[in-house]
């Protein structure tokens, strides 16, 4: 399979990038492993590839008690990060290293995956448990979103024509939570059938996100009883997981992100 | 006529160019374009891991990057690791612990075990199997292969 005819334009910089991407029907290549996929398949067939792979927008900084991810940040870089080591963030970590396989974490990028918004990506709902927001740029100027916001459907978010994610913003968590993210995969794809992410604060509150499970990643209502609690969400089903089974499922790793996010707040580290 | 334009790869320490067009993926500019037949169309979508080559070092699967993608970065595939006849550690581990049947996902299982190594000279047997999860063997049943990169490991350490 090869992708329909398309331009390509390597961006010198981040300028250069947002103008390329006035163009309507232009699209950014970031690692590629999301939107390659979709353009072999022919289901996406932009007129321009704006590659910003070389742009300065990789890496993790803390910073004022948050972090600060760059979009072309890898899952691999995550994964490894010592920014994220201790008990604020290990969870962006956890997350990251269970996404795809090792190629795939070696290319691909915390902001094409937003962009891209797959709705069984892992990462959204370890960003949506930790309050993170995303920073947009285009020719307009730059604006602030909170990832509860940026997604609005499958393969669909908030991102407007020639805008481009720069970089996730998480706040710390309060000293004494715990967080953690569990999912079970389709053992072919590798993609959550269910995934939760939760937060659990040192006075016992929980947030909690669910991926995989619906036409986006998105926070659940507080409560004790995942059943409960999940009763009402809009659950999808297909060949390989009924609809009733997904609930099922992600009941279950509701309970495994809690448990383990409560234990880790117990220990004094996510 | 599609848009070409003539690009220059670092392949195997070699300088070499071809003409792709924007939307040729880098398994076929390296099959097609250079010769270099060792990255293996499989799957085609990024599932299999048989087109798996290095660019700047880490795994990649060919057929999910552009060509244009990998023009600057050093790139090794297969045909890069023997030297002066000498097959490298690796090769000469799955051959010697029988860690392939067909071959056809021999080179991708190298060159993932290769960025492995790389980064972490003594892995486990867990770590063997999360490193190569995007390299599908369907002859072996994977056993013989985490022996091969166990075996190559403690060569490499020496």
């Amino acid at each position: 399979m090869i992708p329909s005819t398309v331009r390509y334009h390597r961006a010198a910089s981040l300028e250069d990038a947002l103008d390329a991407l006035s163009e309507p029907e232009a699209r950014a290549l970031a690692g590629g492993q999301s939107l390659l996929p979709v353009m072999k398949l022919r289901l996406a067939r932009p007129s321009l590839l704006v590659d910003v792979g070389h742009l300065d927008l990789a890496g993790v900084e803390l910073a004022n008690g948050a972090v600060r991810i760059g979009a072309l940040t890898t899952w691999d870089a995550l994964a490894l990060a010592p920014e994220l080591a201790g008990p604020a963030f290990g969870v962006v970590s956890e997350c990251a290293s269970g996404i795809g396989d090792l190629q795939v974490r070696n290319r691909g990028t915390l902001g094409g995956s937003l962009a891209h918004a797959d709705p069984a990506s892992d990462m959204p709902a370890v960003l949506l448990a930790l309050g993170a927001d995303v920073r947009l740029r285009s020719q307009r100027g730059e604006r602030t979103l909170a990832v509860a916001e940026l997604f609005q459907g499958p393969f669909t978010t908030a991102l407007a024509e020639g805008e481009l994610v720069t970089e996730a913003v998480v706040p710390a968590p309060p000293p004494g939570s715990g967080a953690a993210y569990a999912s079970v995969e389709h053992p072919a794809s590798g993609f959550a059938l269910a995934g939760a992410a939760a937060l659990v604060r040192a006075d016992g509150s929980t947030t909690i996100a669910v991926t995989g499970i619906g036409s986006r990643p998105h926070l659940l209502d507080a409560g004790d009883d995942p059943e409960a609690v999940l009763a009402g969400v809009e659950v999808f089903g297909d060949r390989f997981t009924p609809d009733e089974y997904r609930r099922d499922l992600a009941a279950t790793v509701v309970r495994r992100a809690v448990a383990r996010a409560r234990e880790r707040a117990g220990e004094g580290r996510p | 006529m599609p848009d070409t334009t003539d690009l220059e790869l670092a392949v195997n320490g070699q300088r070499r160019v071809l003409t792709v067009e924007p939307r040729t993926l880098l398994v076929h500019a390296l099959r097609d374009g250079l010769g270099l037949t060792g990255a293996h169309v499989g799957c085609d979508t990024s599932q299999c891991g048989a087109c798996t080559v290095l660019v700047d070092g880490r795994a990649v699967k060919s057929c999910t990057v552009l060509a244009l993608q990998a023009e600057g970065a050093p790139i090794t595939t297969i045909e890069g690791l023997a030297h002066d006849g000498e097959l490298h550690p690796l090769q000469r581990a799955f051959v010697e612990h029988h860690g392939l049947q067909c071959g056809f996902c021999t080179p991708g299982m190298i060159l993932t075990a290769l960025d492995l190594l790389s980064r972490d000279p003594d892995p486990d047997e867990g770590a063997i199997r999360h490193a190569l999860r995007g390299n599908l063997c369907r002859c072996t049943g994977y056993q013989p292969i985490v022996e091969s990169v166990r075996a190559a490991a403690q060569e490499l350490a020496g």
